[in-house]
């Protein structure tokens, strides 16, 4: 397992010392960046506060991974967070309970990613056609839902889910890292994978070879829906309500970029969810320096705009091309 | 016939791929006015030949004369310019566009900027009426028959170009009628003192349109004939690769019960435009070969057994038991394997290792949930990578890395894997090396003495008389012929690929 | 008939039937204030819905638009506030930033061989940071050339008013309709749609063309941005977010292929009117929420996106038939 273990990291490496440059140039400015202090049985302080804060990018990023690599993508996870919210807040204030209103809101992600596998995978639809039409859709269903206003809630048990502690850490960053370990997991120990690379790769020969295809895309879009259903409820659960107009806003943008800054391509095959994860943590880094740094968060997305471009030119298969030309003629 | 008749004239061109060299030295002329075939199996170098001349690939060494002048196209636009245009086999038109924009694009009358519609479709229709063609010009393309995108595609070419016509397959789609009315326009261009270049792999279609015939074999140039002076099974043979003298040397191999239960029976088996309906039994350690050019319907007749594209008629038996054979997924569960003949598209999976292309087959085949532990997974690639003596450095390196054969070796491991009763190969000898070749004909051998059942297609007409007991001869799309044990000679192949189609019908079986 | 005209018939359809349905119940949407309206609050979405009929119909996305919206707005608004140089002037420069913005999209598109979305989305980014960076807060425009335009109107027979920017948006469908269909750069945005690979195969410049696309796009953002400062009298850079989507939706309901090739530009007037349409029964119902207006238009997509499947599957298979003879 040893070999398993070093593959992994020279995989991760790059996003690894990426993360780590980043965060000591922010160290490096503000000494105090790293102080972390304990109270009220958990802990506080700006990294802690990365964790906490990037928990829906990071969830939104285990499924986008997914879909990713099957050279898919679904643009609706920032509707079907809202959609959840949704949900979420109008099962809990109608009284259903807690159990009762997460089953109800992970379902509704499940199924929004049922319906977009449907289309992808059945009706044979490009991703980025099919999953636009929940993402224009779904936030009028998410208003429907709350009835255009902000519709807030007062159950602990549900606000835990966004503002509890648990083993001394931010609730949203035990279930970011609890299911992000789960799905890393699930792929890998199964053969799920394996069969969702091989069907990015050569959806054709992969079927010839037996994978049910039809099924593997179905199931990741599925997936997608089910993490931005839980980052829908964080995110409502967070600040006590459920807003359907700004929830989840431009976050399907951010999810794809953590992919994308994760090294996976986005012409599908091999994926690394913790990568990904890792990926949203950099985004996240970024943020919150901004904000330590008094930077007006204005910046915020001029620098995004940047590491996409630097990226795009790192992964373009142009450049690729030229620079396996370049080492067949050294 | 003089030198000095030469329109456009190859002299020694090469040029190598890595790990190939798909064109030797080639001399090739074509001659005003005349339609020269240019004849070969997959990758006898026709289309590279088409490739340099159109600019499409830079040939390594060589000239191209065109009347005389040496000329160096440096793509598409470059040889239409120097009047060499070409109509490939799926038409390289836009079928969103309309017949006369097709016809005028980039060249469209203007006025203050604005394209004059109407002189645009005059001008297009004028251009299609000398070719006897009446069609409503400001429809889209695609509401067209292929045999009159096709004649569109031809006026447009000579309209630009003028001088060289290549037809690349340009009839691989029409049917009767569509071909004659293709080759009325054909013959039309050649008195006009056109040079075409006429590529298929229908020998009716060369018998009844081309003057001369230059065949190609492993890029090579096997010769160049009239028309007049050729018969079918000569042509057969020279696009084989055989002399009729060194035939019948070698026969097929018996041994096998036809009177024993079939362990599969295909019965009325056929598909609408790819197969027609056929019976086939399979038995026990046995090796089917099946023989038929390019096009023949060999491939539809692999897929169609898989389940890759389902038959839309007739029944299969397994055992005596009836088998659904929907879906790959539907064979390989019956214990089918298939190895495809477009390896790169079709059969790896080009960036994952050869340890997962390997396990890929199985691990469909457990499901998602039972994942082959991984030290199982490692020992299977191992064992196969010694068994099947793929060279690799390791295991993990992607497959897309390998060369041919050794990729095509990894494609029959990740069938072994899962212990097939049953495994299909197309063409798993093109396109590799001569060691690797007699490797694998060497382990069909083997698998059959196990007791494994196969279906070889290939074109190599001698490696399926070695190890067939049986061969199946398709032509134009139809099983027309069937050859059991002493009978398989290269020559009884040949007669029965090249007899004409009125005769075939009769002697069918 | 040509089945491609099939979506874009479908669209005048279903615009004339919702307006009867409208008519039937509120007989006042009947006249030439409602349409005079409709034209003056569409202005903006029509203008870079054009944009987009481009870029769809080369078979690509751009996703950049609403932040160049954005940008524009605050880009007028900052330098009419902060210098004394004349809108006009103002204009033309925007003009070219953002002319000049797409046409870098569209140049990264075609060197790098990346997805159009993803390199939009950069752009999306870059243009929406660059609004923000150039002001957070809603600056007012006060200006007389801005109270000018604001009241040019022609009146309309029944008291409707076309104002300057509807007639704004008519004439830039009226240029777009020409360039796309009466061109050869129309051709070659068709042609790129039909495939990049046999277009370049037929000698249609791709990369000058992509160029051209991305650039054009820009253009209209970034007159859609004037046309927006002049509906709002404000640049605000938190404004016209996701008004790429709504662009999109027009292009997709007004008959447009989403995977390129083929469409209408005349398709994407009468989308942005059924869009209009229904904020405008909306508005006239007074019971139904706003929220019904994205729920219908998602509707409507999925409805456009399966019946161009299907369309292209019945094409597809009438070829197959054909081949099989």
């Amino acid at each position: 397992m040893n070999g398993g273990a070093a593959r992994l990291l020279r995989r991760i490496a790059p996003q690894l010392v990426t993360l780590a440059v980043i965060l000591a140039t922010i160290g490096f400015v503000f000494p105090g960046f790293f102080n972390i202090a304990f109270a009220n049985e958990r802990l506080y302080g700006s990294p802690i506060d990365i964790l906490n804060r990037g928990a829906p990018v990071a969830l939104l990023a285990i499924g986008m991974t997914l879909v990713i690599a099957t050279r898919g993508i679904d643009l609706s996870v920032g509707a079907v967070m809202a959609i959840c919210g949704a949900i979420a807040a109008s099962a809990i204030t109608a009284g259903y309970g807690l159990p009762l209103t997460l089953l109800m809101a992970l379902g509704a992600g499940i199924a929004c990613g049922l319906w977009n596998g449907l289309l992808v995978a059945v009706l044979g639809i490009q991703p980025i056609v099919a999953t636009l039409i929940l993402m224009v859709a779904g936030r009028g269903i998410a208003q429907l839902i709350t009835e255009g206003a902000i519709l807030t809630f007062n159950d602990a048990g549900l606000a835990y889910v966004g503002s509890g502690s648990f083993a001394a850490l931010p609730m949203p960053a035990v279930l970011w890292l609890s299911v992000g370990v789960a799905v890393a997991l699930l792929v890998r120990r199964t053969a799920l994978g394996m069969l969702i690379e091989a069907v990015g790769v050569n959806r054709r020969a992969s079927s010839l070879a037996g994978v049910s295809s039809r099924l593997l895309l179905i199931t990741v879009y599925a997936i997608s829906g089910l993490c931005a259903a839980l980052a829908g409820i964080i995110v409502a659960a967070d600040i006590r309500g459920a807003d359907a107009n700004n929830a989840g806003l431009f976050l399907e943008l951010d999810a794809i970029l953590a992919v994308v800054v994760g090294g996976t391509s986005l012409l599908g095959g091999r994926f690394s969810i913790i990568a990904s994860l890792i990926g949203a943590m950099i985004i996240q880094s970024v943020n919150t320096g901004i904000l330590v740094a008094g930077f007006p968060p204005e910046f915020n997305l001029v620098i995004k705009a940047c590491i996409v471009l630097a990226i795009l030119v790192l992964q373009s298969p142009a450049l690729y091309g030229a620079a396996i030309l370049l080492r067949r003629t050294s | 016939m003089s030198e000095s008749q030469a329109l456009l004239r190859t002299e020694g061109l090469t040029k190598t791929f890595p790990g190939t060299r798909a064109l030797d030295a080639v001399d090739f002329d074509l001659r005003a006015g005349e339609v020269h075939a240019l004849l070969g199996e997959n990758g006898a170098g026709k289309s590279t030949l088409i490739k340099c001349l159109t600019g499409a690939y830079r040939r390594d060494a060589g000239e191209i004369l065109l009347e005389g002048a040496p000329i160096d196209p440096r793509d598409t636009q470059d040889a239409l310019a120097l009047g060499i245009g070409t109509v490939y086999q799926e038409v390289n038109l836009l079928p969103n566009l309309s017949v006369a924009e097709n016809l005028l694009l980039g060249r469209q009358p203007r006025r203050v900027g604005l394209v004059r519609r109407r002189a645009m479709n005059d001008r297009a229709r004028a251009m299609l009426a000398r070719y006897g063609l009446s069609i409503d010009v400001t429809r889209n393309l695609d509401a067209y028959s292929v045999a009159i995108q096709q004649i569109v595609a031809i006026a447009r070419a000579v309209s630009m170009s003028g001088r060289v016509l290549i037809l690349d397959e340009p009839t691989a789609s029409l049917d009767r009628d569509e071909v004659a009315m293709l080759f009325d326009v054909v013959r039309g261009l050649r008195d006009n003192g056109l040079g075409i270049i006429f590529i298929s792999h229908f020998l009716d279609q060369v018998f009844e349109i081309a003057d001369r015939v230059t065949v190609l074999r492993n890029g090579r140039l096997v010769g160049v004939h009239d028309i007049g002076g050729l018969d079918r099974l000569r042509l057969v043979n020279l696009m084989l690769g055989r002399e009729l003298a060194e035939e019948t040397r070698e026969t097929g191999r018996g041994g096998i019960d036809y009177d024993a239960a079939p362990r599969l029976r295909f019965s009325g088996t056929g598909r609408r435009g790819a197969i027609a309906p056929f019976d086939l039994d399979v038995h026990r350690g046995e090796v089917i070969g099946v023989a038929g050019l390019l096009g023949s319907g060999r491939t539809e007749t692999a897929e169609l057994m898989f389940g890759a594209a389902p038959m839309d008629c007739g029944s299969v038996t397994s055992e005596g038991r009836p088998l659904r054979l929907a879906s790959p997924r539907d064979a390989i569960g019956a214990g089918f394997g298939f190895s495809p003949e477009d390896r790169k598209t079709s059969g790896i999976i080009g960036d994952m290792s050869v340890r997962e292309n390997i396990v890929l087959a199985l691990q469909a085949r457990q499901g998602w949930l039972r994942r082959v532990p991984m030290r199982r997974q490692r020992e299977l690639a191992d064992d196969f990578i010694k068994r099947l003596d793929i060279r690799t450095s390791d295991a993990e390196k992607p497959i897309g890395e390998l060369s041919g054969g050794n990729q095509q070796k990894a494609l029959l491991a990740r069938w072994l894997a899962t212990n097939p009763e049953f495994l299909i190969l197309d063409e798993p000898t093109r396109g590799i090396d001569v060691g690797a070749h007699a490797e694998i004909i060497r382990m069909i051998e083997e698998l059959c003495a196990s007791g494994m059942s196969l279906l070889v297609i290939s074109a190599e007409l001698d490696e399926l008389v070695a190890y067939s007991h049986r061969v199946i001869v398709v032509r134009d799309r139809v099983h027309v012929a069937e050859l059991v044990g002493e009978a398989i000679t290269t020559d009884a192949i040949v007669k029965a690929i090249a007899r004409p189609a009125a005769e075939a019908g009769e002697n069918a079986r | 008939m040509n089945p491609r005209l099939l979506p874009f018939l479908a669209t005048v359809v279903i615009f004339v039937v919702a307006y009867v349905i409208c008519w039937l119940q509120f007989p006042a949407m009947l006249s030439t204030r409602v349409i005079g309206n409709l034209l003056t609050d569409g202005a903006f979405l029509g203008i870079v819905a054009v944009g987009m009929t481009f870029v769809i119909l080369s078979g690509g996305i751009d996703l950049s638009v609403g932040s160049v919206i954005a940008f524009s707005g605050v880009f007028v608004a900052v330098m009419l506030r902060d210098t004394g140089i004349h809108p006009v002037p103002v204009f033309v420069l925007l003009l070219a930033i953002t002319t000049a913005f797409g046409a870098a999209m569209g140049l990264i598109i075609h060197v790098l061989q990346m997805p159009p979305f993803i390199v939009t989305l950069a752009g999306m980014f870059l243009a929406r940071g660059m609004a923000y960076v150039l002001s957070v807060d809603s600056i007012p425009i006060a200006h007389p050339f801005y109270d000018w335009v604001q009241t040019a109107y022609w009146l309309m027979p029944g008291k409707g008013r076309l104002t300057l920017i509807g007639a704004t948006m008519l004439a830039v469908f009226v240029a777009g309709i020409l360039l796309a269909h009466r061109t050869r750069f129309g051709a070659n945005v068709f042609a790129l749609g039909g495939g990049v690979q046999t277009a370049r195969l037929m000698g249609v410049p791709v990369g000058r063309t992509t160029v051209l696309i991305y650039a054009l796009s820009g253009l209209l953002a970034g007159l859609s941005g004037i046309v927006f400062s002049f509906y709002t009298s404000a640049g605000y850079s938190l404004a016209t977010v996701g008004v790429e989507l709504d662009a999109i939706a027009a292009v997709v309901i007004g008959g447009t292929l989403l995977t390129g090739g083929s469409g209408f530009v005349a398709g994407t007037l009468i989308g942005v009117l059924i869009m209009g349409l229904i904020q405008t029964y909306i508005t006239f119902d007074g019971t139904l929420s706003s929220w019904w207006t994205k729920i219908i238009i998602g509707a409507l997509l999925l409805a456009f996106i399966v019946l161009q499947k299907a369309l292209l599957d019945i094409t597809a298979k009438r070829a197959s038939a054909r081949e099989a003879g």
